[in-house]
């Protein structure tokens, strides 16, 4: 399998007032093609900024990022928007949708960013609402529907483009247990059946646990890899 | 265009605050097209001067009456072609506001000096022969349903008549006219200065003004200077002017109307420019986890900032076309006030067109620029 991310020597420093943070120190990571990665570690550990560098959000200070094949440290600020809207799909905590669109035109948000027709933008988010079980919700606003059925929509939203790789950051943190089994179930229904490569951030050690693999950071490294 | 759905439910997300921003503009713009409309229907008549033409009134005030003497001297200054008195009649018909521009003139010199009047020659001839007659403007006649051989009474504000001590004036209607080139000037009306020379109280053998055509326009300047000569230290001295500086002048008389539409507006237009500022700029604020989203998803700087700058516009716009069209609306309300057929120019249209995208660009700059340096990381985890 080849690798659609690699980090080396990658370090992110941030500057709060007039002192200069190290969030990320000289990590190295690889991450194969069809893979379901949990990434693991206490508050401050550096998961989201990782996630965020993946996903072409951040910058890195020092080292290379390449995902998809891109060196996505050297693009532009406008490449790298182009870059986001082809190869990565994002699910957040509190599922961020738009309130006044419906379900349906929440998941055609990314596809407005393509050439595809009106009438084909319809078809491709329909689509994605089904592969979600949310085909019957379409023209429900974020505000009527539960928070697992909003986290769907976002699933959708971020698997509408037909994506290289889905980022989540926390996609069940604001769940209860059976919706966020039925969520992290999706996700990994999408890994095994789609192929699609999960890059996801969590707290929880039963979220992780749906992950083929489980990284774990503590002050902004990688300490181990387990294996599958 | 396949963004305008995002557009629109952006615009609608707080539904009342858009509804009072799209109604302060929408009523900024209303007082836009009605006080530029009335602005460009004065400037209209100043637009529409003949420049063959100049007006000879009294040195000291136009309410100054000349001696009807005046016109053979005057018509003996060379490079003239006519002259015509007028007189101001102060005509209403039934209620004070409904003014009627209706004056005393000697109809065939009227003509020679005003060709662009056109009526047709047996209604001159019966005016001549009809003592109490008077020729209406078309639109006149339509405003108040008249008809040729109606007899109406319009009341003078100034003159009394001898007879029977009354301000009621008789009039047979013998005859229509069109003004060639302005329209807001079919709302007049000619009659005998014969008849209202003989029929008044006081002021008898004097004329308001004089209309005087020139050969030259290029000469008016020194035809001007010459007929003022002609009366300089007599009793009567005069000041001559193109018809386009005394119909400035005229005008100035209510006030300098240019300066104070310009005032209003801009004080109008300097609040709301605040005010929908405030509102872009708090909607903005409200939603950047949604503009940072849109970013993450991959719009760029530029689409976002322009995505913003096309709400402002989109409000600004629709705004500003409801306000516009309720001024076009509410025009014909001005008639009585304005004293004929008035209509919103579409020069004022154009114009407000513009004014809605400076607004626009203008209200939409800065939470435009705020959503473009917008730092995705940041918005989404709240900093």
């Amino acid at each position: 399998m080849s690798n659609i991310v690699s980090l080396k020597h990658v370090a992110k420093r941030y500057t709060r007032g007039k002192q200069a943070v190290e969030v990320l120190h000289s990590l190295n990571l690889e991450i194969t093609q069809g893979d379901f990665v949990a990434l693991m570690g206490p508050s401050g550990s550096g998961k989201t900024t990782l996630l965020n560098l993946i996903g072409g959000l951040d910058r890195p200070s020092e080292g290379e990022v390449a995902v998809a094949g891109e060196r996505i440290d050297q693009l532009s600020g406008a490449a790298l928007a182009r870059w986001r809207a082809r190869h990565v799909g994002f699910i957040f905590q509190f599922y961020n949708l738009m309130p006044m669109l419906s379900a349906q035109a929440n998941v055609e948000l990314p596809l407005l960013l393509t050439k595809l027709n009106a009438g084909q933008r319809k078809q491709n988010a329909q689509t994605a609402l089904k592969i979600v079980g949310l085909d019957d919700r379409a023209k429900h606003k974020p505000n009527e529907l539960s928070g697992g059925q909003q986290q769907r929509v976002a699933i959708a939203r971020a698997l509408v483009a037909d994506p290289t790789l889905l980022v989540c950051d926390e996609p069940t943190g604001d769940l209860d247990r059976k919706t966020a089994d039925e969520i992290l179930s999706l996700l990994q229904t999408l890994n095994r059946e789609h192929g699609k490569t999960i890059v996801m951030v969590t707290h929880d050690p039963k979220a992780a646990e749906y992950a083929k693999r489980q990284l774990h950071m503590d002050k902004g490294t990688l300490v181990d890899q387990p294996s599958h | 265009m396949k963004y305008f759905p995002l557009l629109w439910a952006t615009l609608w997300r707080k539904k009342a605050r858009t509804i009072f921003t799209l109604l302060s503009i929408v009523i900024a713009f209303l007082l836009f097209g009605m006080l530029q409309g009335v602005n460009a229907a004065f400037q209209q008549g100043v637009n529409n001067a003949n420049v063959n033409r100049l007006i000879v009134a009294s040195r000291i005030s136009l309410t100054e009456p000349l001696p009807i003497s005046q016109k053979q001297q005057i018509e003996a200054v060379p490079g003239i072609t006519g002259v015509a008195s007028s007189s101001w009649f102060g005509a209403y018909y039934q209620e004070q506001k409904n003014f009627v521009f209706a004056m005393p003139v000697d109809i065939d010199d009227y003509l020679n000096v005003v060709p662009e009047i056109k009526t047709a020659p047996e209604q001159v001839e019966a005016l001549k022969r009809t003592r109490t007659g008077i020729i209406m403007g078309i639109d006149l006649m339509k405003k108040y349903g008249w008809k040729i051989g109606d007899r109406v009474s319009l009341h003078s504000t100034i003159w009394v008549r001898k007879d029977d001590g009354s301000s009621n004036w008789p009039f047979d209607i013998v005859g229509t006219y069109i003004f060639e080139g302005d329209e807001s000037q079919n709302t007049g009306a000619f009659f005998n200065y014969s008849y209202f020379d003989e029929a008044r109280t006081f002021g008898n053998g004097t004329v308001g003004w004089w209309t005087v055509s020139v050969k030259d326009p290029n000469q008016s300047a020194q035809i001007a200077a010459a007929i003022d000569k002609l009366f300089v230290n007599s009793p009567d001295e005069t000041k001559s002017q193109s018809e386009k500086e005394f119909t400035q002048s005229f005008i100035k008389q209510f006030g300098d109307i240019n300066f104070i539409v310009k005032a209003i507006l801009g004080a109008v237009f300097f609040t709301l420019l605040f005010l929908t500022g405030n509102t872009m700029m708090q909607s903005v604020r409200e939603r950047i986890p949604e503009l940072a989203v849109l970013k993450t998803l991959g719009f760029t700087d530029a689409k976002v900032t322009a995505l913003v700058l096309a709400e402002s516009l989109l409000l600004c716009v629709i705004a500003a076309a409801l306000g516009l069209l309720c001024a076009d609306l509410m025009f014909p309300m001005l008639e009585s006030v304005m004293g004929g057929a008035v209509s919103l120019p579409p020069r004022v249209i154009a114009i407000g067109g513009g004014v809605a995208v400076v607004l626009a660009l203008a209200t939409g700059g800065l939470p435009a620029l705020r959503a473009k340096r917008l730092v995705i990381v940041d918005a989404l985890a709240g900093r």
